[in-house]
């Protein structure tokens, strides 16, 4: 048997409804049609009355969900693609993400965010919005990089009682096979996806198989880097990070999206106000180029770090 | 609550016998669907002195006391917040009344039961929150901020509510209660818990520009849910008026839009406003989808204590929209023999004594300490990062 990461997020949809009547989905063409990348194909003939095709109104769709989620539902709403949750944006940070602080009422929603960058995809389908959520307090973010993650962490997120922001990356549903569902993993730790010596990888999602080619590579060069896989970029495990930066004194994050704050720069920053004794050499940080993401997949592969791009930050930081 | 006054749906004392629901449209207004025509005529006002022979509107009298009863302590608790804010000390930020809006608000919030119906309403319902059975004590503790209140110095003002209860707070942005509400509803026909059980949410005209109102309106509708929207026309979003607002006759003529019923009304006559409350509301409850009620009626001062209105102009004030709901409510329930000059004054004195006793006891309640605050901000405490977040 061989899964597929959207297979494994499918898998663990149906499993949620299956097990707890209070969950349902609801999101754009999620119904019959089964979703534009079909993670939900099949689950409303599975679960009549279970799995709602939603108007093309992402501020609804989320309002909606708080109000269920008071009411004791555990809602899957799907955005259609990460970057149209811009226009849920206000009712995620602050009706969704406030309504626990506020009013000690939990608020047990997860929101799928078909994230990041595909070829020929462009500005409007391919971003990553993990920083903007994370900047938030009262969200839980999760960034799945494999195909237990994706399997293990969604059947989490449902199981929680905060607002959870799914990143799944639209990049591994179908590259990325696993022949099972292995073990799970607690969200809030980190994982070692490949230990080393030399210098230390942190970074998420589908940057991690860029990552670790990179690393890979580092190898026939006589390198032993090691690779963080953050998991949930929040909350963010800062022991992990800190440990490996201890084994190893050098860093660079790798993010896939806009340079400016963000994912990497928090690392960074931990980094160097908590561990600047133990570095070697000036932490180093990763992301795609600050312009709109192209379509053309000459553009788009020179916007977006590559196995290529890693390993020549990597060559420099561990120049140093 | 220590006694602190919380009208449930049949609370007061005064009132005798129950009337039978009827789903008959008052004359004051037609459905959208069914033909809409505006009326904004008031019901004729009689000299008190004259005797009513026999009573056209028997069947609405026990609601519009019980409406009237709520309006009165809603003026009386906000002029209480306007004076503690204009002392200064104790309210920290802004006090947002509804005065002009009580008859409005409270006719839908008396349809509303605390505890069972879901009621998201917003800045100007104070005499709906109170008809709803919010205790006043609540709106205090908010206010002042003190530590024993729903929002626990967390949040302050009109963005209060036990959402456990069906009690939404509201946020600050427009509209965007509509689809909370509806969301709510939307669990509970999942969950079959449903029952007869209503939703209602209000907007006011500037509310309505906003794409989450549209979007949620549009969803409501799509799902068909026990869904009452009111919407206060009262002319001036902050400072704009609605000629730079909107661009249709009036803003019922959405409802057609919708595909919702509709009605237009008087917001400055109470017994319009409590005959068409109960028409939407019955109508709603037997599953005729989303009801948006439209009160034309102007805001008798700032959009908050802050602002001097200098905007509206003198005229405005002198139309009839601008006369006083609460004055002509208790003209009409004199007219028409429902109460007495008496009992009006003795409602006005209780709610006096109950505003100041609760007033007296939340001065003297503890304020929040940073130090004993949590500051999670998630409930799940294994995922509150320490001092790196």
């Amino acid at each position: 048997m061989s899964i597929t990461y959207l297979e494994a997020i499918r898998e663990a949809q149906y499993e949620a409804l299956r097990d707890n009547p209070d969950v349902f989905l609801y999101g754009q063409d999620i119904g019959a049609f089964g979703g534009a990348f079909k993670a939900t194909k099949n689950l409303s003939r599975e679960f009549p009355g279970r799995v709602f095709d939603a108007p093309i109104s992402e501020d609804a769709m989320i309002g909606m969900a708080v109000g269920a989620a008071i009411e004791g539902a555990r809602p899957i709403i799907e955005m259609q693609f990460a970057d149209f949750s811009s226009v849920g944006f206000n009712q995620i940070v602050n009706q969704a993400a406030t309504l626990f602080w506020r009013t000690n009422t939990p608020c047990p929603i997860t929101i799928r965010l078909p994230s990041g960058g595909t070829a020929g995809s462009g500005p409007f389908h391919s971003q990553s919005m993990e920083s903007i959520y994370a900047h938030y307090p009262g969200l839980v973010i999760l960034t799945p990089a494999t195909v237990e993650d994706a399997y293990w962490m969604m059947l989490e997120s449902v199981k929680l009682d905060d607002p959870v922001i799914f990143c799944e990356h639209k990049f591994l549903y179908y590259h990325l096979k696993s022949e099972d569902f292995g073990e799970a993993m607690p969200i809030g730790k980190a994982r070692i996806a490949r230990p080393g010596r030399d210098a230390t990888i942190v970074t998420y999602s589908a940057m991690l198989h860029e990552c670790l080619r990179s690393a890979e590579e580092l190898r026939l060069d006589g390198y032993e880097v090691e690779v963080v896989d953050l998991r949930s970029v929040k909350p963010m495990d800062s022991d992990t990070i800190l440990a490996s930066v201890a084994r190893t004194g050098r860093i660079l994050v790798v993010g896939e999206t806009f340079p400016w704050g963000g994912v990497t720069a928090e690392v960074i920053a931990r980094v160097s106000s908590e561990a600047f004794h133990l570095l070697d050499a000036p932490p180093m940080r990763l992301n795609s180029k600050d312009t709109p993401i192209p379509y053309h997949p000459n553009l788009w592969k020179a916007h977006r770090p590559t196995t290529a791009s890693i390993s020549s930050e990597l060559r420099k930081l561990l120049r140093y | 609550m220590g006694g602190f006054g919380r009208y449930h749906v049949h609370p007061l004392d005064f009132l005798s016998g129950h009337s039978q629901p009827s789903v008959k449209a008052f004359t004051h207004h037609r459905r959208c669907n069914a033909g809409f025509a505006l009326q904004t005529s008031a019901v004729p006002v009689a000299p008190s002195s004259t005797k009513v022979a026999s009573d056209p509107h028997a069947e609405y009298r026990e609601d519009f006391l019980q409406a009237l009863r709520c309006m009165i302590l809603s003026r009386t608790l906000e002029e209480k917040l306007g004076s503690l804010y204009r002392a200064g000390g104790r309210i920290v930020g802004g006090v947002y009344l509804g005065r002009g809006q009580e008859a409005f608000s409270a006719a839908a919030g008396i349809h509303l039961r605390y505890g069972k119906d879901v009621y998201g309403p917003l800045i100007r319902d104070q005499a709906g929150r109170i008809a709803y059975g919010e205790p006043i004590i609540d709106a205090l503790r908010t206010y002042l901020g003190t530590v024993t209140g729903p929002m626990r110095g967390r949040d302050g003002n009109i963005h209060r509510g036990r959402p456990k209860q069906g009690y939404m707070a509201m946020i600050s942005h427009l509209g965007s209660l509509v689809s909370v509400v509806a969301g709510a509803l939307f669990a509970r026909r999942l969950k079959g818990t449903l029952g007869d059980s209503v939703g209602a949410t209000s907007i006011g005209d500037g509310g309505t520009s906003t794409g989450a109102f549209h979007e949620g309106m549009n969803m409501a509708a799509v799902e068909k849910l026990p869904l009452v929207v009111s919407i206060a026309n009262n002319q001036y979003a902050y400072s704009t008026p609605t000629n730079r607002q909107f661009a249709c006759e009036n803003l019922v003529d959405r409802a057609k839009g919708y595909g919702v019923e509709g009605y237009s009304i008087d917001g400055t006559d109470l017994l319009a406003c409590v005959t068409t409350f109960r028409t939407a509301f019955q109508r709603a409850r037997a599953g005729h989808g989303p009801q948006i009620v439209v009160g034309r009626l102007l805001r008798l001062g700032g959009h908050g204590e802050h602002d001097d209105a200098s905007y509206i102009p003198d005229l405005k004030k002198h139309e009839h929209e601008g006369r006083d709901c609460l004055a002509v409510a208790q003209e009409q329930a004199i007219s028409y023999g429902w109460a007495s000059q008496a009992e009006l004054d003795q409602w006005i004195q209780s709610a006096r004594r109950e505003v100041d006793q609760a007033t007296s006891l939340v001065m003297k309640e503890a304020t929040p300490d940073p130090y004993r605050e949590s500051w999670q901000a998630l409930s799940t405490v294994a995922l509150v990062e320490g001092n790196e977040g």
